[in-house]
């Protein structure tokens, strides 16, 4: 009983860290279209900046909520001004302006902390279930991922912004023809979709290990997720989320955690090979 | 067939020109080699001719089948140990050489099937090698306990396999390869694979694959198998690979991880990038100039701030925003204009290079 207690947590906890690595993903790269290899990378940015932040006596809460997602946004708009904007359209040569981004910020971070492993100490202490004792934070870390969904889902389909941000990704010259400014539009996006892969750093930061080469183990299974999940980004990334998470989970229980990652690559290249839509090309098709 | 490529055989033009100057270079390379560089630069070649054929695969590839591959690491890893596996059970390298030539392309094959049946493209096959990349070198990582064990050979983990035998000539198990026997051979099937490859490109299939990649849409409608011809491209791509990892371990008798991992997957796609998409000779010199650089990186002490990631970061940042079609390309646009004499005498000769046609244009 405890075992399968525990293990559905582990399962859900699975999901959670999925989905939330492929929050911001599933902005730029699902519904975008801008490939962004530096994904991995922003996701460790915003795991320094709470490593950091939370070390020089921030509170943990403000580092991870607000200082992680604001300053990878920045990042991410700076990016978007100075080089992505340049190649969009063109994915293959976005692919290795991002790559090499990716590689430049990794230098960056590695010139100034070093190639050490950092982190911080998850807040909040443990409970048990029977032997088993388990942290506080990683149930509040479903919980936070189920809000930050609900989140997107209601900003991008009930409110003015998300409904322009939208008809954009759908008809960039009809958009400029009733006034708005697609350039402007794809700025916005891109740093929200960059600022909700700080949070997932930052979110992530404690329990994880923060080393410079953090995000390539982040960027494979995130583009996975979000290309099975198809074009509705949101919902199909939530569906693919919970789909990978359990088999990586449960592989993972019974086996390594090595073993876990094939376990997920596996299933995802057999899923699109049956799907090559991904998950909303045949059902949920009228989703976000 | 050989007729129709005879046609095509202009002497005259900048290709059949170009083909004969770097068959005299290479050629020239391998007979004078042992005789210029001494016994350690010798073995440094080794290395640097087992990573231009690695540059010649995914150049080959990408550059002619248009399939951006971020995991070629993946195959040349795979030759090496399938190599070092096969000789160290077997007590003999023919078979273990051939091997560590068709399971990497079996696996490619295996890997194309489903990325180009499934119709996955650009970013997907980009993906999806990558995570291939990814999962192997973890695995292999994770593979240094006992229970490892292939026959004789056992895995060993992220310390690699070491000592592993020479190749020796087929069929006389007791003759191994000198250093300078294996330059030549090294060498030898360099020639082999370009010219090869070249040899390829000229034949029904080459011309469809670049047909392909100019055009899927096109290809498909005039009755073309587009995902069948990736497939096999993409396998092809996969077995040079495999014999680029196979001379990688005649170099040092050694083997590890790190053949597969992601620092690895970047330079070779840096290399290509830098020397050209869409040629043959440019990745190769790319790969060269790169690893001379890493080398030279490695030497120096920057007080600890120039990192390998931050050259390299932004040795791709420089080429895609500036330099966007390699050097490759760009020398030879250069030359069409200021050089009056590598100007071909046949206007309507074959246009296939991008350069050469800028050139003219130029003109």
């Amino acid at each position: 009983m405890d075992t399968a207690a525990l293990l559905i947590i582990e399962v859900l906890n699975g999901i959670s860290s999925l989905a939330l690595t492929c929050a911001g993903l599933a902005i730029i790269f699902g519904m975008m279209r801008v490939i962004n290899f530096a994904h991995g990378e922003f996701m460790m940015l915003g795991g320094y900046t709470t490593v950091v932040a939370t070390n020089a006596g921030v509170n943990i809460w403000v580092s991870m909520l607000i200082l992680s997602p604001l300053v990878v946004g920045v990042i991410g708009i700076l990016a978007e001004r100075f080089l992505i904007r340049f190649f969009y359209g063109r994915l293959v040569d976005t692919l290795i302006a991002t790559w090499g981004l990716s590689l430049l910020l990794i230098g960056i971070v590695t010139s100034i902390f070093g190639n050490y492993i950092t982190g911080v100490s998850a807040p909040m202490g443990n409970f048990s279930i029977g032997q088993y004792q388990l942290s506080v934070y990683r149930l509040v870390l479903i919980g936070l991922t189920v809000i930050l969904f609900a989140g997107i889902y209601l900003a991008f389909t009930r409110t003015k912004l998300g409904l322009i941000a939208r008809g954009t990704m759908q008809n960039a010259d009809q958009a400029a023809a009733l006034g708005i400014s697609p350039p402007k539009v794809y700025m916005v996006t891109f740093g929200i979709g960059a600022a909700l892969t700080g949070l997932a750093g930052g979110l992530l930061a404690p329990i994880s290990q923060i080393i410079p080469t953090v995000g390539f183990t982040y960027v494979a299974q995130a583009f996975i997720t979000v290309i099975t999940a198809g074009t509705g980004a949101i919902t199909g990334t939530i569906v693919a989320s919970g789909v990978f998470g359990t088999v990586r989970q449960l592989v993972t229980y019974e086996t390594t955690p090595i073993i876990g990652g094939v376990a997920l690559l596996i299933v995802a290249v057999l899923l699109l090979r049956i799907l090559p839509q991904g998950i909303t090309g045949k059902i949920f098709r009228r989703s976000l | 067939m050989f007729n129709s490529m005879l046609k095509t055989f202009d002497f005259n033009s900048w290709n059949t020109r170009g083909l004969m100057v770097t068959g005299a270079i290479m050629l020239a390379l391998l007979f004078l080699g042992p005789t210029i560089f001494d016994l350690f630069t010798l073995l440094k070649v080794i290395l640097f001719i087992a990573m231009a054929m690695l540059a010649l695969s995914l150049a080959f590839i990408w550059g002619f089948g248009g399939i951006l591959c971020f995991g070629q690491s993946a195959f040349f890893g795979l030759g090496g140990y399938v190599y070092a596996i096969g000789v160290i059970n077997m007590g003999e390298s023919t078979v273990p050489i051939l091997l560590a030539i068709f399971i990497p392309a079996a696996f490619a094959m295996l890997l194309g099937y489903f990325m180009f049946y499934g119709r996955l493209n650009d970013v997907y096959l980009a993906v999806v090698t990558l995570a291939v990349t990814l999962i192997l070198y973890a695995f292999i990582r994770s593979t240094s306990g006992e229970e490892w064990v292939i026959g004789k050979a056992r895995l060993m983990g992220f310390n690699g396999i070491s000592s592993i035998p020479d190749p020796n000539w087929p069929g006389f198990p007791d003759s191994l390869l000198w250093p300078d026997d294996k330059f030549y051979v090294a060498m030898a099937l360099l020639i082999l694979v370009y010219f090869g490859l070249r040899f390829l490109l000229r034949t029904h299939f080459g011309r469809v694959i670049v047909a392909i990649k100019e055009n899927e849409t096109r290809a498909e409608l005039l009755g073309y198998d587009v995902r069948f011809y990736k497939m096999i491209t993409f396998t092809i791509g996969g077995g040079i690979a495999g014999l680029a990892g196979f001379l990688l371990v005649t170099f040092n008798n050694f083997v590890n991880p790190d053949k597969f991992a992601l620092a690895l997957a970047a330079q070779i796609i840096m290399w290509v990038l830098i020397g050209g998409v869409g040629t043959l000779i440019g990745p190769m010199l790319g790969s060269l100039a790169l690893l001379m650089l890493y080398n030279w990186l490695g030497t120096q002490n920057f007080a600890g701030w120039l990192n390998t990631y931050l050259v390299f970061g932004g040795i791709i940042l420089l080429f895609v925003l500036a330099v966007p079609q390699g050097l490759q390309p760009t020398a030879q646009m250069l030359a069409l204009r200021f050089l009056p004499w590598t100007r071909p005498t046949d206007e309507g000769g074959d246009s296939a290079r991008n350069g050469a046609r800028e050139g003219r244009a130029g003109d």
